[in-house]
This record gives structure tokens, sequence and C-alpha cells, in this order.
């Protein structure tokens, strides 16, 4: 009930839907930075959908199975390779024993996140799986995964179990989500905000430029939050603010006017002034980014963000029925 | 109070526009509005989040509402709720239970007190006199963040007052007791950082094998104690 890391490629490491219930405290919620796709690939292969599994960052990972899994990964344009059968994202595989599945470099977007049955039993730090990288806690020993790491595994489900049964002879199942579920990376994407509390420190021509220009994505980005380079955002009057909660999706805007989108493992709180939000239905498409990519701003009413939230709660219910149906 | 959104799942109660002017007051009245909006136990909220002058509240969207239909009216509903909860006058003469005094040795001897000449330069303050002037004060803690764990202690003696360095360290270890502006804290890890650092603490203030996972709370009163080297020694083992 295992797994070999092969190769554990540029930055692998173990995570759910997050840690909650601790900000007061300072912790980061951290887990998956797109937790739909960590969901849909769960359903995927069986398991609870909030059931930790691997993020991985552009790639090089190998791992090796020593029993029969079913895996899928959801996430950017990479190149997976099961043996020499190339596997597409959203699909659901068996993995036979001694089998090895690779993930290349990505075309596009930098995350994937990858569901194997039986889910990855890791001990629960602080009501999740997650690791914390930042504060070294929590997932594999509180670390990214090593060359040679050998990670456990629980037992495949009732559902699993009759998935490896059902693919046993076609080996990647014909049905699989919505496309854009299951690959959100792309080059130069719109990201949908709303407006932040401190827009209105920034005089018009400001806001106007900081919702028409493009942005670049800095290579000093993290799972902490995106930095962009482009035109610099300057305060009507820069004054200094309190401290108060930030979150995964916000815009802030340190004092040398580079906007920085947190992620994440973003901190509790921030004494920047917060331009604006990313809305949680694009925050998947915020998890793609990676240097050079260029975006754009959108802006949405907040009542807009959370009718898109529940437009995909409910694609999502009508999925979790459809794929009950192919394993019945 | 004033009630914005943070994004599309939180909202931060401004409890107060300054803290600086009365931070007693204001600890108090942040600390009874989370109190008291934990209290009303509002469907969909997963967790409060208090600052200096705030308290965040992050919800899940579409359980706020029984119906998922409605969710234009999910912001309405909870500011609602939450103006309810601090009218409720009930709890605010009640003792705040959750204030303690957490007494932290501190060792200010010259191999962890990385900072401290250059505090007494600046402050143009004895060292002998900034490590008394420190240790003598009493403190609140007014918020915990940055990394897990990490108090913002008020309360700091006006003296003592010292500008962020200008080039933060790299490393910090952990323990160390921090001078940041009019503020003073203690990195519980190692972490980059630029306070300046007096003292370091042997106390481990975040585990996250506990729960409680941070030492301190905001609202906690802090003291410190001087301790000696062979003390601090001991206290670690």
């Amino acid at each position: 009930l295992k797994i070999d890391i092969t190769r554990a490629g540029f930055l692998t490491s173990v995570q759910d839907l997050g840690r909650f219930g601790f900000r007061e405290f300072g912790v980061s919620v951290g887990g998956a930075l797109d937790s739909h796709a960590l969901r849909v690939a769960n359903l995927l292969v069986g398991n609870a959908e909030s059931a930790a599994g691997l993020e991985i960052t552009l790639g090089g990972l190998r791992l090796r199975f020593v029993d029969d899994r079913i895996v899928a990964w959801c996430g950017g344009e990479f190149d997976a390779r099961l043996g020499s059968t190339s596997l597409a994202a959203g699909h659901a595989a068996l993995v036979r024993a001694g089998q090895e599945l690779m993930f290349n470099q990505p075309k596009v977007g930098c995350r994937c996140w990858l569901g194997i049955s039986g889910e990855i039993d890791v001990p629960i730090v602080l009501g999740s799986r997650s690791t914390d990288l930042r504060t070294n806690f929590g997932g594999f020993d509180g670390r990214a995964l090593r060359d040679g790491d050998e990670i456990a595994l629980g037992k495949n489900s009732k559902h699993a179990q009759s998935l490896v049964d059902l693919l046993r002879e076609q080996r990647i199942s014909p049905w699989s989500p919505p496309h854009d579920w299951s690959s959100p990376a792309q080059r130069e994407p719109i990201l949908r905000v709303m407006r932040g509390s401190d827009w209105n420190r920034f005089n018009d021509v400001t806001i106007q430029r900081f919702m028409n220009e493009v942005f670049m994505v800095s290579p000093d980005s993290d799972r902490m939050g995106v930095r962009l380079e482009g035109i610099e955002l300057k305060q009507n009057h820069d004054i200094d603010l309190i401290s108060e909660a930030v979150a995964p999706g916000t815009i802030q805007v340190p004092p040398g006017g580079k906007p920085i989108v947190l992620l994440g493992d973003c901190q509790t709180i921030g004494g920047y002034p917060k331009i604006a939000h990313v809305i949680g239905v694009d925050l998947p498409i915020a998890a793609q980014l990676r240097v050079g990519d260029r975006i754009r701003f959108c802006e949405v009413s907040l009542a807009e963000a959370h009718h898109l939230l529940a437009e995909r709660d409910r694609d999502l219910a009508e999925f979790r029925v459809g794929i009950e149906l192919h394993v019945r | 109070m004033e009630i914005t959104p943070l994004g599309d799942s939180a909202l931060v109660v401004r409890v107060r526009n300054q803290f600086e002017d009365a931070p007693e007051q204001t600890s108090n009245e942040v600390l009874r509005a989370l109190r008291q909006i934990e209290d009303a136990r509002i469907p969909g909220v997963i967790e409060l989040a208090p600052a200096y002058t705030t308290v965040a509240v992050f919800f899940d969207p579409l359980r706020v509402m029984d119906d998922a239909a409605r969710v234009d009216h999910v912001i309405e509903l909870l500011t609602q709720k939450i103006h309810e909860a601090l009218s409720r006058g009930g709890r605010r003469k009640q003792r705040d239970k959750g204030t303690r005094l957490i007494e932290i040795p501190v060792c200010y001897e010259a191999e962890f007190a990385l900072d401290l000449e250059q505090v007494s330069r600046q402050r143009q303050i004895d060292p002998n006199e900034v490590v008394d002037l420190h240790r003598a004060a009493h403190y609140r803690v007014s918020c915990i963040g940055f990394t897990p764990g990490f108090p913002f202690l008020s309360g700091l003696h006006k003296r003592l007052a010292t500008p962020r360095r200008s080039i933060p360290r790299k490393e910090i270890p952990a323990g160390s007791v921090a001078i940041g502006g009019v503020q003073t804290g203690i990195y519980p890890m190692k972490s980059p950082g630029g306070w300046n650092i007096i003292g370091r603490t042997p106390l481990r203030l975040f585990n996250p094998q506990k729960d409680p996972p941070a030492l301190l709370r905001p609202g906690d009163r802090v003291r410190f104690r001087a301790i000696t080297r062979e003390e601090f020694d001991r206290a670690a083992n």
C-alpha cells in the first residue's frame, strides 16, 4: 500500500482541500491551489472529494506503483504518460503493479493535481493532510517530495475497486469532465476580479490602466503569490494601513506599485492596499500562472461571483451523478 | 460598524478605524466582536480571524443560504446576521474570559541580542536600560500573523520604538525577541525578517502537533522575564 517516488520533479507536495480553522493563529489555508481540480481528480478515482492527492509543479515526476490503482489528474497542459501510453487530463486510468506514471513539463500552465485511489495516507495535522511548505509541517514529513520517497496509500474504496474491474480491458476511461475543468491553463488569461476595500485609494487613471493593461508574471512567484510586472499602480496618497486579513485571490499593491495576486500559502494578514480580489471560480486560472504569462483583469460584481460559484457547484453535482452511473 | 467584502468568500468587520490611539480599548472591542460573532454560529461561516481593528469572517457562499438559487442575497443576509450578533448586549458586561497572562522567559545576553547595540545607539539609551525598559512593560497580543504563531505585541515603551532594519535578515533564529516600530514580537521559527533582535526565548511559540498550535492568542497579556544563558539552556533542553 504505497507508491515509490522514482523522481520527485521540480516541486511535488501532498495537498488536500486546505487547512481551515487556524487563521487566528497565523496558519495559512494552503491546500491544492486549485481545489476544484483536486475534487474532480478525486471523484474520477473513486475517492472522497477531500482526499489528499499530489500537487505537481512543472513536472519531472515519476511514480512507480506496487499495486493496482486508479489515477486521474487535472490542471495545466502536462504530457502525462503511463508507460508508453499518453494519459489525458480528466480521464480515469488503471495503473497495474510495477507500472510507472510520468509527468513531463507542461506546455501551458504550471501545476496539476493527481488523484490516486485509496488516497495518500499521511497523518492529519491541524485538521488537514496538506503540506505547509512555508512552515514545514503536515503532508509528507512537512516537506516537498524527494527522489526515493515511499508514500503510503490507503486501501481502494469499493467504488475504486469497481473502477479497477471496469477498466481492466480498456485501461483508460472514455468519460471525462468538461475540458475547461480539467485544463484551466491559458497563456493570456483574463482574470475576473471584484473591487477590494482600497480600490478608491487609486485614482481613475490608475484604475483604468489596472483594468486595461497587460501584466506579466514575474519569476519570483510561488505558492504564496503571483508577482506581476507592468505599469506601476500608484496610490493617491501613501498611507500606512493597519494590517488586516487577506485571503487567496487578494490582489495587494506594495509601495513599489507592482501588484501581487495572493495564492493559498499566503500570510493570513497583510498591510498593503487591496486593490481587488480574483473571484473564487477564477482561482484555478491564477494557480496556473507561470513566468512570462501575460494576464489582464476584468471587473465583475460580487453577485456575479456568487452566481458563478453556484453554477459551478451545480455542474459538479451533476458530474458526481454522472460518475456514479458509469460505475454502476 | 462597517462591514466590507474581502473577495467573494469573506467579510471584514471594522470595529474601529484607529489602533494606536487606544490599543487596550481597541483590542477589547475586537475580541468582544469576535466572541459575539462566534456565539451567533451563523450558518456557512467557516472561521473568524481577528486583527488589530478588524474581525474577518470567512464563509462558504453556497452554505450561507439553504436555497442556492438565492445566492445574490448572501452578503445581505450575512451582514444582517453579523449586525444582529454585534448588537446583542448580553455579553458586553461579561468579563472577557479569554484574557490570560503569559510570562515569557527571555535571555537578553549579547549572543542572542543581535541588534541590541544598534537599538541602543539609535535610541541613545544604554543597552542595560533598553533591556530593563523592554522587560518592565506590560504587553498585549494585538494580532497573530506573519508566520504561524508570531505575536504582534502592543505596549512597547515609546523610547524603544525603533524602525525596522533597512535590509531584512535572510534568517532569524527561532525564539528571537525583536522590536519593529512601536511593536515588539517573537519569531516562532527560523524565518527571514526585518525587526531588531534584542533577545531570545527558549519557549516554543508554535507547535502544529498541539491544538491550539500557538502558545499565544489575540488578547493575551504578556510579560517578559529576563533569564541567564544557563537558564536558557536548561529550559531549551
